[in-house]
């Protein structure tokens, strides 16, 4: 356990009105690892990404990204009385930290969608253009009167080697939602990797997918995690491909972890067996 | 006591033309609930029942021209429906908005056709035109009628949608448009419904609004359409008791600022308070909050 | 065809439709409708290529494009009227209190300018509003303008609900399509740079947008704040154009008649915006006009329900007409090119290569 730390979720409580979605959330996911949350529908997987990603402020907690605190909050305003979560003195009085999804994806963690959410009037090289567009160094009028022509190039460039590497190349210039399903979760992640982030969550990767495409996939994220150096946080149901690719796994049910460890680990685990009851016995 | 004779004129003529919005808010309110479409052709729809009366006054007896203007007014709330609207149902919203601005650029265009661009004398309504005095102040009987015939109608509508299954097959389309119809709920026949409703409010906050008012003009609607949109959004929009609120404040405020003389600024305020609100508190007094899933 | 041929064609395009003006222009009497048409469809060419930048290129629907008009006509017209005819135009205001003039062309930019810096501190509240909500406050911010602009207290500037003349505008046609010409230009040069592709990005998808690491608040307030200062300059030419403004001209029903512009030449075309203005205002100050001619007679028949006014309703129908069953405008989402036009004849006539056809306005 010597790797560096790259993502870390310390109390992470998240409570709409009286619910609690996701309950004082515990985890850690370190360098070059592929780490998988897994858990029954409603188990609060999505929730959690939404709050790394910060697309909703936790309720409680705090989340650090290669041990720097990117978002920190403690029940505010109506939410003082409702809390119903843990931990809520640990943060209170501390400063409120609730960065916005773009300056998550700007420090390096970048993210798929579980429901594909890709530019539609866009060809699939300008989806991928498009994400080069947060690494840019121009402003508006060196970018209107083409003084970044140089930098402009690049991009482009880029965005075509990246292409070739996804294996998106011979349908570079389709609108990007008449691609076939699978493709269309290829070019969600390739999307996501022209933004060169150093952390990749991916929620659901292979939702809908046959087991051939979820093969291809498995080794598909395998490959990236290789040659990007990449470390890998992702939810999925598939558990061929949870089982086979993932380091480690952590089992979430109504909101709160409820297991770790490694494949092995989790397969035997009678607490999660209970929690999936007919899901484990895919297996 | 002088203060009072001084200011209570304005205060009536608040409480007044607060009625009045509130019956076209309705309208807009409705629509907005089932349709999330701002329907920019209500204040125009609300010119035209005006011009309806003007026109079918000169031909029948007044107590004839009244029910003969609502039920055209209708008529023509329906129509803009069936015609504008429901070709766009699967359109993007963006689309069937730019159709409400086109309906109402083609009502307004029509009146100023119609009309000759003139300012049409609205007919004077018997007794209710007549002038009262309330504790020394002298107004129009009409004035003091508004708020209790608009207070009657809304609770009439509440009724309506609380208690008949009409009103039920609304409050679904409202809360979700695509399950009703799985339900089984003839989403067709509840919008033409909402429209008809709204309009017919709107035809009656016409015959009080011009009651006091000098002159139908083709453009006369736009401005109390859009207060009346204000004041459903202040309230909540898709809340009828919210937009009937939010239209008697609207309707104070506004003669109060006459009161005061700033009349150049009663409208330029209640757009100043819809931009206040809606930084405030986007949802309104009453809205309900609607959150994008990710 | 390659990039540089491209620029020769699309240089050789503009020189030539400079060159047919300026001689039109020559050979036309001076009140010919024709040229009226072309200078004011200029200058709407311009507010609703800006307009359709939001709406159309960024997804925000906006409709206050008359207030940022509004803001660009005054500023133009109070820092040019000369110092000599301010006493008689500001004459309830003892000639006002700006007693100097600037440039024409300096006008016209700080013209823009205010409108941008107005559209700035707007935009802060405004655009974190969802779609109708946006464009109904935008719509309402355009009311308290006009009403501030016509309040008395601040007549020594604005001349309060007077008329604001006297001030300099212009007598060749050439005079707006080069201005507006250069002002599209540059909104298309921005729509196709990387900002351009952001805008695009955010229309298309917001939450993927942002998860893309686009900023939205700072990307949609460029996109407001850019459109509203050409909105401004546009605000300028019209008041160029027309000799005479005031505050009451800038009605939400200017806005909308833009908004129905942008619709009829496509949401989210440059070159459609630019046909669908000049086709506008040619129908509704030119075309249709026999339509409010009471006594119109084909051969022996008098046609019926001609009077002023008619032709606005038959516009009114066209209009409705576009917006119901072709949605999609003239151009969609496509661009008028000279490469398209290139490729049009190579498969009309098997490869003769010709390209025809002028009214490319960039």
């Amino acid at each position: 356990m010597s790797k560096e730390s790259v993502l870390k979720v310390e109390n992470v409580t998240m409570q709409f009105g009286g619910v609690i979605a996701v309950d004082n959330m515990n985890l850690e996911v370190k360098k070059g690892e592929i780490v998988s949350l897994i858990g029954p529908n409603g188990a609060g997987k999505t929730t959690a990404f939404n709050v790394i990603t910060g697309v909703y402020a936790p309720t409680n907690g705090a989340v650090y990204y290669k041990d720097r605190m990117i978002i920190q909050n403690c029940p505010q305003g109506k939410m003082k009385k409702l809390y119903r979560g843990e931990n809520a003195d640990v943060y209170a009085g501390r400063h409120v930290l609730a960065p916005t999804p773009d300056k998550i994806t700007r420090l390096g963690i970048a993210r798929t969608f579980q429901n594909i959410r890709l530019f539609k009037s866009q060809t699939v090289f300008e989806n991928i253009l498009i994400a080069k567009h947060m690494l840019r160094t121009s402003n508006i009028f060196t970018a209107t009167f083409r003084l970044n022509a140089k930098e402009e190039s690049e991009m482009r460039e880029e965005s075509e080697k990246l292409l070739k590497i996804m294996d998106l190349e011979d349908v570079r210039n389709e609108p990007a939602t008449s691609l076939p399903y699978g493709k269309q979760r290829h070019l969600e992640i390739a999307r996501a990797m022209a933004t060169k982030p150093e952390l990749l969550l991916l929620d659901e990767p292979a939702a809908g997918m046959n087991p051939q495409e979820t093969l291809e996939l498995t080794q598909f994220i395998g490959r990236i995690r290789d040659e990007f150096g990449l470390t890998i946080f992702m939810i999925e149901h598939h558990m061929d491909l949870v089982m086979e690719i993932s380091d480690r796994i952590y089992v979430l049910d109504f909101g709160k972890p409820i297991a770790e460890g490694v494949p092995e680990e989790i397969r035997n685990n009678p607490r999660v067996i209970e929690a999936y009851l007919g899901g484990a016995q895919d297996e | 006591m002088e203060w009072i004779t001084r200011n209570l004129p304005y205060l009536l003529a608040g409480i007044s033309v607060g009625g009045q919005y509130a019956l076209i808010a309705i309208g807009y309110t409705m629509v907005y609930g089932i349709l999330r479409l701002i329907n920019f052709a209500h204040g125009d729809i609300f010119m035209v029942a005006g011009l309806i009366m003007v026109y079918a006054v000169t031909v029948m007896p007044i107590y004839a021209a009244i029910p003969v203007m609502i039920a055209a007014t209708v008529l023509l709330g329906f129509l803009v429906e069936r015609a504008a609207y429901k070709p766009l149902r699967s359109a993007p919203r963006m689309s069937i908005m730019i159709s409400a601005i086109g309906v109402s650029y083609l009502l307004q265009n029509m009146a100023l056709y119609v009309t000759g661009g003139l300012s049409q004398q609205y007919p004077q309504i018997p007794w209710i035109s007549d002038s009262v005095s309330v504790l020394g102040a002298t107004t129009k009987r009409v004035t003091l009628i508004t708020p209790v015939l608009t207070i009657v109608l809304v609770v009439a509508l509440v009724l309506l949608i609380k208690k008949t299954k009409i009103g039920m097959a609304m409050r679904a389309a409202s809360r979700d448009f695509e399950t009703s119809q799985l339900m089984g709920i003839k989403i067709n026949s509840v919008i033409s419904m909402t429209f008809i409703i709204g309009t017919f409010l709107a035809a009656i906050g016409s015959l009080l609004f011009f009651t006091n008012y000098t002159g139908v003009t083709p453009t006369v609607g736009a401005m109390p359409g859009l207060k009346a949109f204000v004041a459903a959004v202040f309230g909540g929009i898709g809340s009828i008791p919210g937009a009937v609120i939010g239209a008697f404040i609207i309707g104070i405020c506004e003669n109060i600022i006459k009161g005061l003389g700033w009349t150049n600024f009663s409208d330029a305020f209640t757009f100043a308070l819809l931009i206040v609100i809606l930084f405030v508190k986007p949802t309104g007094l009453f809205g309900e909050k609607a959150t994008d899933k990710v | 065809m390659s990039k540089k041929t491209k620029m020769a064609w699309n240089a050789g395009l503009i020189v030539a439709l400079l060159a047919t003006l300026f001689i039109l222009e020559q050979v036309m009497p001076s009140g010919s409708m024709f040229l009226t048409v072309l200078k004011k469809g200029a200058i709407y060419a311009l507010v609703a290529v800006s307009m359709n930048l939001l709406n159309g290129f960024t997804g925000l629907f906006s409709l206050g494009q008359a207030g940022f008009m509004l803001l660009g006509a005054y500023a133009y017209a109070i820092l040019t009227i000369p110092v000599e005819s301010r006493g008689s135009v500001y004459q309830y205001f003892d000639g006002g209190i700006v007693q100097f003039t600037v440039p024409v062309p300096v006008a016209l930019i700080a013209g823009g300018l205010l409108a941008a810096v107005f559209a700035y501190l707007i935009g802060l509240p405004v655009l974190r509003l969802k779609s109708d909500y946006l464009a109904i406050a935008t719509l309402g911010f355009a009311e308290i303008i006009r009403a501030v602009f016509q309040w008395d207290k601040l007549g020594p500037i604005t001349n309060g609900s007077n008329l604001l003349r006297s001030f300099p505008s212009f007598k060749s046609v050439l005079y707006p399509f080069i201005v507006s010409g250069i002002c599209i230009t540059l909104i298309v040069l921005l729509i196709n740079s990387t900002y351009g592709r952001a805008f695009k990005a955010i229309r298309d998808d917001e939450i993927a947008a942002e998860a893309m690491g686009i900023n939205l608040a700072h990307h949609k307030r460029l996109a407001f704040v850019i459109s509203s200062f050409f909105a401004g300059v546009s605000g300028g030419l019209l008041a160029m154009y027309q000799t005479t403004i005031q505050a009451s001209m800038f009605k939400s029903a200017m806005t909308y008649e833009i908004l129905l512009i942008v619709v009829i030449g496509g949401i989210g075309s440059v070159t459609g915006s630019c046909i669908s203005s000049f086709l506008f205002i040619a129908c509704s100050e030119w075309w249709l006009r026999f339509l409010d001619n009471e006594n119109l007679y084909l051969g022996g028949f008098h046609v019926p329900f001609l009077r002023p006014g008619f032709r606005k309703v038959v516009f009114a129908i066209v209009i409705m007409l576009v917006v119901l069953f072709y949605r999609q405008g003239i151009m969609g989402t496509k661009e008028f090119s000279v490469e398209g036009i290139a490729n049009f004849f190579k498969r009309k006539f098997g490869g003769k290569k010709t390209a025809e056809g002028g009214g490319s306005h960039e």
